[in-house]
């Protein structure tokens, strides 16, 4: 008799895990929830890594290779971001009301990019993710994966400046 | 592949075949009837055992009353059906279809393992294919020897896809899929790894067998000696359906 398969454990403590996991109980673990699955992660995360895939295929119990076909078939999925350095800014509610649109405003002012772009000579990609969980911190950005917290517009292009 | 239904549920249809009568199942397709009969059609992606693809695009015959070609792996049986497998119009496509084959990726015969045991090549020597009329695409794609048996070279790959639904359908591994579109279509194994570090292929060789080129052959073969033996695909499918 075959067992249903036991689900895998959140890859990290991120709290963004929680509405992925959310998106994929209320289609009851089926595989048909792939892409609606696919996009919570690019919605939370601004883009699907491995461990999201393999997290995502082991969850709903689908081949990695399918996974991999579906997020590579349609351009809104972004495996990674394309510049050489990432700024996801949140949008979750805390960091909304701190002024995160300002913050996308100066990155559109100084970089003429908007969300999901990259520069032309592909140094910056900017993109923005649900609560990144760094709530006191509003508004928050992770620049190459480390979390900034209460920055201004001015700041925030200083750090972005600093970039190689 | 159509799986015979109860006797008493099928009826049987008359039909012509290049205005031959015959009679057949209603739930076979029109490449099925030719070939219990004899009648060649070209094909890629069909094969006997597998499901239904109908990518290829070589199958494709003409129905009498109808303007728009019609691909016979994927097209049903009816009462009353008149197909045509010859024409002047099927000859002239088919012939194309294969010559943008021949021009998509790098299908060198020569220096080929499978030269001389290759659907491609075989299809290419029935309907005249002696030279390729659009320019080559010239690309290069990759090859993968990390399988300590087999080796996927991409630039032999026409992606008909049998390869996927043998590892799925009847291994039940699913190592393989499809990723990208367009010319950045690529056959894959788990998230576009190397072959050799997949978590779930079985190296069974099924892949290996169907593929109709040489873009997946076993290691340590030299030119022209990968011979492909694919009698065990209609057992083993009986067997799977049966379960
Ligand atoms: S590797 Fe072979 S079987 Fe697989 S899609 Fe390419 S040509 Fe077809
Ligand atoms: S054999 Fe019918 S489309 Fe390929």
């Amino acid at each position: 008799m075959q067992q249903p398969q036991p689900k895998p454990p959140s890859p990290s403590e991120d709290k963004r895990w929680k509405l992925v996991n959310a998106t994929m109980r209320r289609h009851g673990y089926a595989a048909h929830a792939l892409i609606e699955t696919l996009h919570s992660v690019q919605e939370a995360f601004g883009f699907l890594d491995e461990i999201a895939l393999r997290f995502v295929a082991e969850s709903l119990d689908v081949p990695l290779s399918k996974v991999y076909g579906v997020a590579t078939f349609y351009h809104i999925f972004m495996l990674k971001p394309k510049g050489r350095h990432t700024c996801v800014v949140c949008t979750g509610t805390a960091c909304y009301i701190k002024g995160a649109d300002a913050l996308l405003a100066g990155i559109h002012t100084r970089y003429d990019i908007n969300t999901g772009d990259t520069t032309a000579d592909a140094r910056l990609s900017v993109l923005t993710a649900r609560c990144v969980g760094a709530c006191g911190l509003a508004p928050a950005v992770v620049v190459d994966g480390d979390v900034f917290g209460k920055l201004t517009t001015d700041s925030l292009i200083t750090k972005l400046e600093a970039l190689d | 592949m159509a799986q015979p239904a109860p006797l008493s549920t099928v009826r049987v249809v008359t039909l012509t075949i290049d205005d031959r009568d015959f009679s057949a199942r209603e739930d076979e397709t029109i490449i099925e009837v030719c070939r219990e009969n004899n009648i060649p059609i070209p094909s890629l992606c069909h094969l006997d055992g597998l499901s239904i693809w109908g990518g290829c695009r070589l199958c494709m015959v003409e129905l009498e009353g109808q303007t728009r070609l019609f691909a016979a792996c994927s097209t049903r049986v009816t009462e009353g059906m008149r197909i045509q497998t010859q024409s002047e119009r099927l000859r002239s496509y088919r012939h194309t279809i294969l010559e943008l084959l021949f021009a998509e990726r790098h299908h060198v015969c020569a220096v080929c393992v499978s030269n001389g045991h290759c659907e491609l090549q075989w299809l290419a020597q029935k309907c005249g294919v002696d030279h390729v009329r659009v320019p080559y695409r010239q690309a290069a794609y990759p090859v993968d020897s990390s399988h300590e048996m087999f080796r996927i070279d991409h630039n032999r790959c026409i992606l008909c896809t049998r390869c996927v639904r043998v590892c799925d359908e009847i291994e039940g591994a699913h190592t393989w899929d499809i990723m990208g579109r367009g010319t950045d279509c690529r056959v894959i194994s788990d998230l576009a790894q190397p072959w050799g570090d997949s978590t779930n292929c079985t190296s069974c060789g099924k892949c290996v067998q169907v593929c109709p080129t040489g873009a997946l052959v076993k290691q340590g073969t030299s030119v022209g000696e990968m011979v492909k033996d694919q009698h065990f695909l209609p057992i083993l499918a009986r067997r799977r359906h049966a379960q």
